[in-house]
């Protein structure tokens, strides 16, 4: 049996190696010592055909419980948002699924102008000016701005809230390990970092302070009263994690002093997909331009003076400056990005706007039906689109009760946050509607008891 | 073709047009500034385009038609394995009991990912011939960096910690370095010898009680096997560092020899290059890695275990280095190359390598008297010429690049490895046929003809692109990174 990937036939075969001049391609492995040469074949599943394949692996999708399904208020950093049906069309062109890194503009004039796009898009909602054309996922982001915090400020201690997403958390505390910096977690206090904690820790050797906005819990932390503590430290630098759908309504952290903006634009066009691929941003200030991780896109002309975009300022880049360079990465999202891209522009100005109402007026409504229940909502402040609820039962026994009713249920804070247990955490967006989310609380209030 | 400007998306944005559809607000709306303090409200919109649905789609399909993949025409850039990315792969990454499911669903409710998960990690066991694989890394570049952290742990663990040095060759790529320095190490570079191999006694020399690694890709960035890997092995191990294996070019070796047989203690693997994940215009990646059974305590956690053929997450692994990625890494790119894995099969993956090796030979073969070949021994997936014959004319190898492009052809790597001077690193792979090999050949030896006739043509390449050559030298000092409107 053929391969259909493979073309080559052995009338090629012969002809490719008669003009090489040997007379088996083993000769061309035999400079391989035979003390580290496989003399077997290798020990996988024999080849299915593609009808049994796409068969097999459909029934092995079935195994999982899909949000198309169920109706799902989980969030904790992944979010199930309408996707406008133009985003798989737009990223299913071959030109732009299978195409590598932009490395040839001519060639390449449409990925390239895509991704400034991307740069510009986010920039608008985040209120910086310098935006890199994407990393893997909100959670590296974060990593990378403690790194350039760390290599712009030459500061080894890093405040980090414990508000913050605790993988994204996790990722900080395994990162800093490699470039020796100290991490320090500050404590949270009614669903919000406790200022009291970081006024007394952030001091002339803080690199940076990382909070989140909205943070974990759903709050809205008070970046200006967080900036107003950063201040008092010249070179500290602030960086804030963001969800870019709340900020089409919520002021961007430009606005109150943030150096580095970073984020996932999951919420935009990208489906859950079992958490990942995501795609990460990172958007910061002119002054940190040169020391940004990633790719940029640059606007430039050509001979003829005509506009035309290539990747630039790449200096800063792993293949040029090796062991001096400010990142490692190569890889960006670039697809994803692209996906996001066209789930910006489907929205546009009022849509993003209206999409963001939409989230904070669904989850209001469903704080609203846990508190007729008497069901405790644990933290009051000001929030996006998620809530806490105190329940009575550990939070897996409710999510089991939920999941037979046909629901995902919410995220268990208990599991990363001891003090909160028998709390969820409760996502609404805005693709829930007032039918499933009276059944939700309802079924949670029985289960609940 | 017509070189003209193509609207910016915000350039096309007309006041009230739209093309989004959300579902109505069917709850009582309430005030949303009643919880919330003003100044966090927002004063100033983002300036989002505004564009109709047929608007959008023009936009960006008119975008796509300025942009090249691989179903566009040959796409040989080295070290990148530009191979054919399966259709059925994209078909199966879209059901959405893959593509809709969460990261903090119960595992109970998740088992058919899981059990993906699983049996991709087996089968790259068995390819690389590694113990146990970590999926968890999102690209190459960061499954390198873990690998690394790994050994740091490894030799923290033995009381090892004066060791802070990582022995990189000189023709490795960039990422090997900054991996290195991002884990607190220093680099320590071994030279290449006169066959492009590394240099066996550079490399006695600079090893010591300081060395943590030795970093390698074999075949290496020249495409060329380091015959003397058994003994580079002794060496590092003898002064009791580690071997780690950067699987950029694995491609080439699948089924004939495997990593952990060489005597590599960690090894990253590229999804998106040997394993067809495509490579989406730079990304999602995938960068899983596989160890030794010494460094498995060290993996970063989750990994995913099975017992009685139920699949689960196991988070208890105390010597962990811990999490290098949010929840489980890339699964999207996992499914398209388990989907590959599983229509190849022993076989067919090794049927990859020889057809990679014999392609790349053949071009190599056929070039080599027009252009220059620095090595000549046998090449493996790939090889690299260098177009100094044709610098003597004024030829440069950017300029060859370019006039590629006139022929429907994507250029090769251009000026890498750094140790070939004007080098084409040139990557056929196993899916492009004898014709597309042929015509290649016949474009790159019309272009060393045209150097020596009519070098103008090759100098003022590209002549069919959608834009001339570009101005990067002062899109770099001048930088700008985002659209602004002109204020009228």
């Amino acid at each position: 049996m053929g391969f259909r990937y493979l073309p080559m036939t052995e009338s090629d075969k012969k002809a490719m190696l008669d003009s090489i001049g040997i007379s088996s391609t083993e000769e061309l492995f035999s400079d391989i010592p035979k003390e580290v040469r496989l003399n077997r074949e290798l020990d996988l599943k024999k080849p299915v055909s593609e009808y049994e394949l796409k068969k097999e692996l459909t029934q092995l999708a079935g195994k999982n419980a899909d949000l198309t399904a169920y109706s799902s208020f989980l969030g904790a950093g992944v979010y199930d948002h309408y996707i406008p049906s133009v985003v798989d069309h737009v990223i299913s062109r071959q030109e732009f699924y299978t195409a590598y890194t932009p490395y040839q503009p001519e060639m390449t004039q449409g990925e390239l102008q895509a991704m400034f796009e991307f740069q510009t898009m986010v920039s608008e909602l985040t209120g910086m000016p310098v935006v890199n054309s994407s990393l893997y996922d909100g959670g590296t982001a974060v990593v990378e701005a403690m790194s350039l915090a760390h290599g712009q400020t030459r500061k080894s201690k890093v405040l980090i809230s414990s508000t913050v997403h605790p993988e994204h958390r996790q990722l900080v505390q395994t990162a800093a390990k490699g470039q020796e910096l100290e991490v320090v977690e500050i404590g949270h206090k009614d669903g919000l970092t406790d200022l009291n904690q970081l006024e007394t820790e952030l001091d002339e050797n803080t690199a940076a302070v990382i909070v989140q906005y909205p943070n974990f819990f759903g709050q809205i932390e008070p970046l200006e009263d967080i900036n107003k503590l950063i201040e008092q430290q010249k070179k500290t630098m602030f960086v804030v994690s963001s969800n870019p759908l709340s900020l089409g309504y919520l002021t961007p952290p430009s606005e109150f002093g943030a150096d580095i903006v970073v984020g996932d634009t999951q919420v935009f066009g990208i489906p859950a997909q079992f958490g990942g691929p995501h795609c990460g941003y990172f958007a910061t200030t002119k002054k940190n331009m040169r020391r940004v991780p990633g790719r940029f896109v640059g606007e430039t002309v050509d001979e003829n003076g005509e506009r035309g975009f290539v990747l630039t300022l790449q200096t800063r880049e792993q293949h040029i400056r090796r062991e001096k360079a400010t990142s490692n990465i190569t890889s960006n999202q670039a697809l994803n990005a692209l996906a996001s891209s066209a789930a910006m522009s489907a929205l546009g100005k009022n849509g993003v706007k209206d999409m963001a109402k939409l989230n904070m007026q669904k989850a209001r409504y469903t704080k609203q039906k846990f508190e007729e229940l008497n069901i405790p909502v644990a933290f009051t402040g000001p929030f996006f689109n998620e809530i806490v609820v105190k329940l009575s039962k550990p939070v897996s026994v409710v999510n089991e009760h939920l999941f037979d009713k046909g629901f995902v249920g919410g995220y268990d804070l208990g599991s990363t946050y001891s003090e909160l247990e028998n709390h969820m955490l409760i996502a609404t967006t805005e693709i829930r509607s007032k039918e499933e989310i009276d059944t939700f609380v309802k079924e949670v209030g029985d289960i609940n008891g | 073709m017509a070189k003209e400007n193509f609207p910016l998306i915000f350039e096309r944005s007309q006041e009230g047009r739209t093309s989004y559809n959300l579902p109505a607000l069917d709850v009582p709306k309430v005030d949303l500034t009643e919880d919330l303090n003003d100044v966090y409200v927002r004063k100033v919109d983002a300036e989002l385009p505004e564009v109709d649905e047929l608007g959008l789609m023009r936009h960006y399909t008119g975008l796509s038609n300025r942009n090249y993949g691989i179903l566009s025409g040959f796409y040989p850039l080295g070290s990148c394995t530009m191979k054919y990315n399966p259709v059925i792969n994209e078909d199966v990454a879209r059901l959405p009991g893959f593509s809709h499911i969460h990261p903090y669903q119960d595992t109970k409710t998740v088992q058919g990912a899981l059990e993906v998960m699983y049996d991709l990690q087996v089968h790259l066991e068995e390819i690389t011939g590694m113990h146990e694989i970590s999926l968890q890394p999102a690209a190459g570049s960061q499954g390198e960096w873990t690998s690394l952290m790994m050994i740091k742990a490894f030799h923290d663990a033995n009381g090892d910690h004066h060791r802070d040095e990582v022995i990189v060759p000189d023709s490795a790529h960039g990422t090997n370095p900054a991996s290195a320095s991002l884990a607190g190490y220093k680099t320590v570079e071994v030279k290449s010898n006169d066959k492009g191999l590394v240099d066996v006694e550079d490399l006695k020399r600079v090893v010591s009680d300081k060395t943590a690694a030795l970093m390698l890709t074999n075949p290496n960035t020249l495409g060329l096997f380091e015959t003397e890997i058994i003994e580079m092995a002794e060496i590092v191990h003898g002064v009791g560092g580690k071997l780690f294996y950067d699987g950029a070019n694995l491609n080439a070796i699948m089924g004939y020899s495997r990593p952990g047989d060489m005597g590599f203690d960690a090894v990253h693997l590229n999804l998106h290059k040997t394993f067809t994940g495509p490579h989406g215009g730079g990304g999602p990646g995938s960068g899983p890695i596989g160890v030794s059974e010494e460094l498995a305590p060290f993996l970063p956690k989750p990994v995913v275990r099975e017992k009685d053929g139920v699949y689960d997450f196991d988070y208890d692994r105390p010597e962990s280095i811990g999490m290098v990625k949010s929840y489980y890494g890339n699964f999207g790119i996992y499914l398209r190359a388990y989907t590959y894995i599983r229509t190849m099969g022993p076989k067919g993956l090794k049927n990859v390598s020889e057809y990679a090796v014999l392609n790349s030979n053949y071009l190599m073969r056929n070039l080599e008297e027009a252009y220059e070949l620095p090595f000549t021994q046998h090449c493996k997936h790939e090889f690299v010429i260098s177009g100094s014959k044709q610098k003597k004319k004024g030829v440069r190898t950017m300029d060859i690049a370019k006039r590629l492009m006139d022929m429907n052809i994507h250029p090769p790597t251009v000026y890498f490895p750094l140790i070939v001077e004007e080098a084409l690193m040139i990557e056929p792979t196993e899916t492009e046929s004898k014709e597309t090999l042929d015509q290649f050949i016949a474009a790159m030896l019309q272009i060393s003809e045209e150097t020596d006739e009519n070098p103008d043509i090759v100098l003022e390449a590209p002549h069919k692109a959608v834009v001339g050559r570009l101005d990067e030298t002062t899109a770099a000092r001048k930088p700008v990174l985002r659209y602004q409107k002109e204020v009228e």
